[in-house]
């Protein structure tokens, strides 16, 4: 019973930090599908985070707050899009720029604002979001086995990890069964298709760049307003890159994406239980391997080792009409 | 005038400091097929670019159906019922027919409702124009000739009454072609618009009604196919009366230097393009391969050249085996084979490298332009100046960025660097491609010299006049294989049926 | 028609365009220097003052400007294969590794001189070996090299901060670093060379490792234009095909490629370590490995543009210390963002302005007089 209560503590905080990862990783499927390759998240994120949480500082309300940290990220994604669309620029270095920036505007404008080292006020009340109580989860708590999954793994966790998780069934929805899922994928493997159909690929991308900014940024208000109580200098610690590396390892599909993510949630849940807890049969793991092990997965998998990753046909190609 | 599909007044348009098309009046009646005819580069794809939208016309206005439109993007074009099929296939490869079908022609935002109702009328399209296809079949599984099929069956579902197909048969099989032809026939009947782009003048003279002739993004003339010929078009195509007549003398071959045995090569996608290929070529005599592009010439001269690595059989090269497993195209090249490369632009010479560096590509590691493991600078620039001053390359300046140069210049680029070299063996893949008038002369001149100064010479080229005024032996490939054996003197009809697969029995067969 | 613009005179090509858009970079800072509430021309005086002003300001220019000069080297030879080393942060940090090993091993015995090449080679092939794994499974595998050494950054993150923890820190010391190395494990000052010019630098860590990079430099630039392997280099960073056409071994020169340019990576753990800190510490890399980005951006691929693209940054990171205590809402983060718009414009976005310069040229009929290029870009 002992292992079991173990279990569900990792695997509760296996949902609280994959989140940020789901929703980072779906923001990128949309815009890797259509085309864009995007190494920005990380920094997206990271700006969406900070705005959130001022915003909520300064107004005391969440949604608010929700609404910055989207507004910020997409106008990031809109940057990322005027250069790798509009100007048919390069996409890798326009997201590194877009880290760059965001990695130090965000502490400038955090110190100019609030002087309190690059962080933003601790927040309380309804400048956070709260967690929701499923019904009857107090009641159902004893019961043996589904008790604590239900009310302590199920139950009790942000709105905001519910949505992640429900953007993943939508996600494949919209990818799947509807016009715009169809353009999306289309344009992402060949987009003179599209355009000789009469679609406006830029358009297009467009909004599949948007639909990005706008999940990144959920993803960056989660970090600052529910999983934590403001923002920190640097918050996101690599989380964009995790799920690049998740989308990468979910063959841009998502459902996989989930499982990817929820695997290096998982992890990164064991490396904090098992800093100085030996494992059985093998040893004291050093956590430095257990924090690398989601980058070596994902190295693995693209060296083709254990299936082949194939990215969208025309990622990272700006489109450009033949002549 | 109500007969007219399209109507053409004045369209014209630049690309920078080329004029491709210059004030182009064009009338196609409806109900016809109506073919356009011109060399490559003549300005017929900009032109029915423009008519779907797809560049702007800088001037000139369309007409459609009597109304004046205009065409600002493809969109418009498919509203004015105006479908294209592209010479490049603009499908999505790993989408199913009906997805492809549908994209852009969804109905509504939600797919369900219009999946059945494509699935619906693309049957009963398939049933009306003979155009079978599985529509759950994945684009990339299907051969050439169904995934062109597929390109029309979206037209048609778009509601197009006018349909242009730009060099439609570049990629199919005789029988293939054949069969589009019967559908084009068919689709007329219904009373469609077709326009067939094409520089093949044996499709024209089978299936237009009417055909017009473009040259040097010039309109020169429209013809009733029925009241012209052959040679008359041709003689509008190209300006003047075609003399490729090549002075040389008879050929006196010597020793076999270049020997395939069993050649089989296949392409990136694992489809075999060369199949079983066995010939040889001797000094002093120039082999012309001819064929239709994409039967399998690219992938032999890669092969041959070690670009490319060979499934199976054996090559050799003044009397030594060639590793065939396509490692090491440099090592060839010291043992005495030259190439002149089909892709001049991206093969051939990096366009970013000015002239002196690429006058040494593939050859940079001879010790003559080497100090140790550094590049002598000074004798490349005096090597380069030399070539130049040898072929005539304008403008005379080894150190002007090679993509500043004109076709014509690049190509030379390319014949002095690999010429010069004196090699045993000279493998030419479309040597005027893009090449002007003046410079064509030139090369083929050059090309002779080679065979007369003992050096084997396997040319390919898809035009055949080329080969014919050239070659002293030719050989015809098709479908991967090389199907038959003729002296250049043969006959252009004969030379075409072989080229189009159509054996004639006794030699065929080997 | 393959040249998507109408030519240019080399000038603009090659002197306007890129300094339009370096000013634009500059502006967009500006502007957020306005919106913390300060004056950005005195933020700009400012941080000249600090980091040319006087010679121990020189000295920290120097000094950060020799770590940009090798990343910078190291981002610009892979392009010129057509690459995106975006690892070079991580191959500097596990170089670390072949700078700190032989001062710990050799630091009692040898004296620095010897000492000194041991590291070079030590830190180029940690370097190298990071980053052969990515330019391996790039070149047989078919791996993007850039996710390949994103990936890698973080692991060697995670390798280097299990190595000072849990191997290389002394016994009974708390903070996650080597011990500190005997005098022969550290790099002398080139004090010497600004006192020529009447400068003091005072305790400024500029040191011998300056002059290695501008050694490297002059290196790059014979390899890359004057080698038969920069031949084959650039050949295949600008027409794969024509590279296989040649006969040029496509794995052997990615790999080599990459190697080289984590060779050039790894060098700069060498001024940190030797000249600066004298021992091994948590991060010392500091983000240099991306600055790397920028200058090679900014320095168009070109040792020439590369050294003083290094210098401006190595004013930016020492003038912006500078600043920050005149100016406390302005902190080191300013220059991320910098780096950041620098990196936009000069890079993503370095052919926003080009149409309406052409335009420009077109109209004023300058264009056409344009006479060619000398060669090699």
């Amino acid at each position: 019973m002992e292992y079991f209560d173990t279990l569900i503590v990792i695997l509760q905080s296996t949902v609280r930090v994959s989140v940020p990862l789901i929703l980072a990783a779906l923001a990128g499927l949309y815009s890797e599908r259509s085309g864009i390759f995007d190494i920005g998240l990380e920094g997206k994120m990271l700006a969406a985070a900070f705005a959130g949480a001022a915003a909520a500082a300064v107004t005391e309300s969440a949604l608010i707050g929700l609404g910055a940290a989207i507004f910020v990220s997409v106008c990031l994604a809109l940057v990322h899009g005027f250069a790798s669309i509009t100007q048919r620029g390069n996409q890798i270095v326009s997201g590194v720029a877009i880290n760059f920036i965001a990695l130090g505007a965000t502490v400038i404008l955090g110190q100019a604002w609030f002087r309190q080292g690059g962080r933003t006020p601790q927040l309380s009340g309804d400048a956070r979001f709260t967690t929701v109580e499923l019904p009857f989860a107090a009641e159902l708590a004893d019961v043996p086995i589904l008790g604590p999954i239900y009310s302590n793994l199920l139950s009790g966790h942000f709105l905001l990890t519910y949505l992640a998780f429900a953007l993943v069934p939508f996600t494949w929805w919209v990818l799947y069964r509807t016009r715009f899922g169809l353009r999306l994928r289309a344009v992402g493997e060949n987009p003179g298709a599209v355009d000789t159909a009469g679609i406006s690929v830029t358009w297009l991308r467009y909004r599949a760049v948007i639909c990005c900014g706008i999940l990144t940024g959920i993803a960056g208000a989660y970090l600052s307003m529910a999983m934590t109580a403001g923002f920190v200098k640097g918050m996101t610690a690599g989380k964009g890159f995790i799920a690049l590396a998740a989308l990468i390892f979910a063959k841009w599909k998502p459902v996989n994406v989930m499982f990817a993510c929820l695997l290096f949630g998982f992890l990164d849940a064991m490396s904090i239980r098992m800093q100085g807890n030996p494992l059985p049969f093998i040893g004291e793991v050093p956590v430095q391997f257990m924090q690398a092990l989601p980058y070596m997965l994902t190295v693995i998998l693209l060296a083709g080792f254990i299936g082949k990753a194939i990215p969208p046909r025309a990622g990272g190609v700006p489109y450009v009409k033949e002549r | 005038m109500n007969d007219l599909a399209i109507e053409l007044k004045g369209i014209d348009k630049k690309f920078g400091l080329v004029h491709a098309n210059k004030a182009i009046d064009l009338r196609v009646r409806k109900g016809t097929i109506h073919g356009i005819i011109g060399e490559n580069g003549a300005g017929k794809s900009t032109l029915m670019s423009i008519l779907y939208g797809f560049y702007q016309a800088d001037e000139g206005d369309i007409f459609v159906g009597g109304r004046k439109i205009e065409i600002k993007d493809p969109n418009a074009a498919i509203t004015a019922g105006i479908g294209m099929v592209h010479q490049h296939f603009m499908l999505v490869e790993n989408f199913t027919v009906l997805e492809n079908v549908m994209l852009g022609a969804e109905d509504s935002q939600i797919l369900n409702a219009g999946i059945a109702k494509a699935r619906q009328e693309l049957k009963r399209l398939e049933h009306e124009y003979e155009l079978e296809v599985d529509p759950d079949a994945i684009i990339e599984e299907l051969p050439v000739g169904l995934q062109q099929r597929v390109e029309i069956l979206k037209a048609l579902y778009r509601g197009a009454e006018i349909l242009i197909l730009d060099e439609p048969t570049g990629v199919l099989t005789p029988a293939e072609a054949d069969h589009l032809f019967r559908i084009l026939e068919q689709l007329k009947d219904q009373g469609k618009t077709i326009l067939l782009i094409t520089h093949k003048l044996r499709e024209i003279m089978a299936v237009t009604d009417e055909v017009s002739v473009m040259r040097r993004g010039e309109m020169v003339a429209t013809r009733t196919t029925a009241e012209t010929s052959v040679e008359e078009l041709a003689e509008l195509m190209v300006g003047r009366r075609v003399l490729l007549h090549v002075e040389k003398g008879p050929a006196s071959p010597g020793d076999v230097l270049l020997s395939v045995e069993n050649l089989t090569v296949r392409d990136s996608r694992g489809v075999d393009m060369v199949k079983d290929v066995s010939f040889h070529v001797r000094a002093g005599e120039i082999v012309g391969i001819a064929g239709v592009a994409g039967n399998g010439q690219s992938e032999l001269l890669q092969a041959v050249s070690g670009i490319r690595r060979a499934v199976r059989g054996k090559v050799w090269l003044d009397g030594a085996p060639v590793d065939v497993t396509g490692k090491d195209p440099s090592d060839l090249r010291h043992r005495g084979l030259a190439h002149v490369p089909e892709d001049r632009q991206h093969m051939g010479l990096v366009l970013k490298f000015d002239e002196s560096e690429n006058s040494i590509l593939g050859y940079h590691d001879d010790p003559k332009y080497l100090n140790g493991l550094f590049l002598n600078i000074e004798a490349i620039r005096q090597d380069a100046a030399a070539k130049i001053e040898k072929y005539d390359i304008r403008p005379p300046n080894p150190r002007l960025k090679t993509a500043n140069f004109s076709g014509g210049n690049q190509q030379k680029i390319v014949l002095a660097r690999e010429m010069e070299r004196d090699p045993k063996v000279l493998i030419i893949g479309q040597p005027t491609r893009g090449v002007d008038v003046g410079a064509i002369e030139f090369i083929h001149k050059r090309i002779i010299e080679m065979r007369d100064a003992g050096k084997a010479v396997l040319l390919v080229s898809v035009e055949l006049d080329e080969i014919r005024s050239l070659s002293d032996r030719v050989l015809v490939m098709f479908d991967g294989r090389i199907v038959g054996e003729r002296s250049p003197d043969t006959g252009e009809g004969e030379l075409g049926l072989l080229m189009a697969g159509v054996e004639d029995g006794q030699e065929a067969a080997q | 028609m393959s040249a998507p613009y109408a030519k240019l005179p080399g000038w603009v090509d090659y002197g306007l365009i890129p300094l339009i858009n370096l000013a634009v970079a500059f502006l967009v800072a500006g502007l957020v220097v306005l919106a913390v509430g300060e004056s950005p021309l005195r933020a700009a005086s400012l941080m000249i003052e600090g980091a040319f002003g006087y010679g121990e300001g020189i000295g920290f220019t120097l000094y950060y400007a020799t770590n940009f000069i090798f990343t910078g080297l190291a981002v610009a030879v892979a392009f010129h294969c057509g690459l995106f080393n975006i690892g070079g942060e991580g191959q500097a940090y596990v170089a670390g590794l072949g700078v700190a090993l032989p001062c710990l091993w050799l630091d009692q015995v040898m004296p620095w001189y010897v000492i000194f090449p041991v590291a070079i080679l030590g830190s180029a092939l940690a370097g190298a070996a990071w980053a052969l794994i990515p330019g391996w499974l790039q070149a047989k595998r078919g791996s993007h090299v850039v996710i390949t050494t994103i990936m890698f950054n973080f692991i060697a993150s995670s390798l280097m901060v299990y190595v000072l923890v849990d191997v290389l820190k002394p016994a009974g010391s708390m903070a996650p670093q080597t011990r500190t190395f005997a005098e022969s494990g550290q790099l002398p000052r080139l004090d010497w060379l600004l006192s020529w010019v009447g400068l003091d630098i005072g305790g400024a860590p500029f040191n011998l490792s300056f002059l290695l990079a501008l050694v490297m430099a002059v290196v790059v630039w014979v390899l890359i234009w004057r080698t038969k392997l920069g031949y084959e280099i650039r050949t295949m960073g600008h027409s794969p095909s024509a590279a296989r056409y040649a006969g040029i071994g496509e794995s052997r020169i990615i790999i080599i490629t990459m190697m080289i340019s984590g060779g050039l990576a790894g060098m700069m753990a060498l001024n940190p370590i030797m000249g600066d800190q004298h021992s091994m510490q948590l991060d010392f890399v500091g983000g240099a490995g991306f600055v790397g980005i920028a200058v090679a951006l900014m320095g168009r691929s070109h040792p020439v543009g590369i050294v003083p693209a290094a210098i401006l940054f190595g004013m930016l990171y020492q003038g912006g210390a500078e600043i920050s205590f005149e100016m406390p809402e302005i902190s080191r983060d300013m220059i991320t963002i910098i780096q950041g718009l620098v990196i936009l414009f000069a890079g993503a976005l370095e052919n926003m302005f080009r149409p309406a310069i052409t335009t420009f040229f077109a109209t004023t009929g300058t264009a056409r007089a344009g006479k060619t290029l000398p060669a090699g870009e």
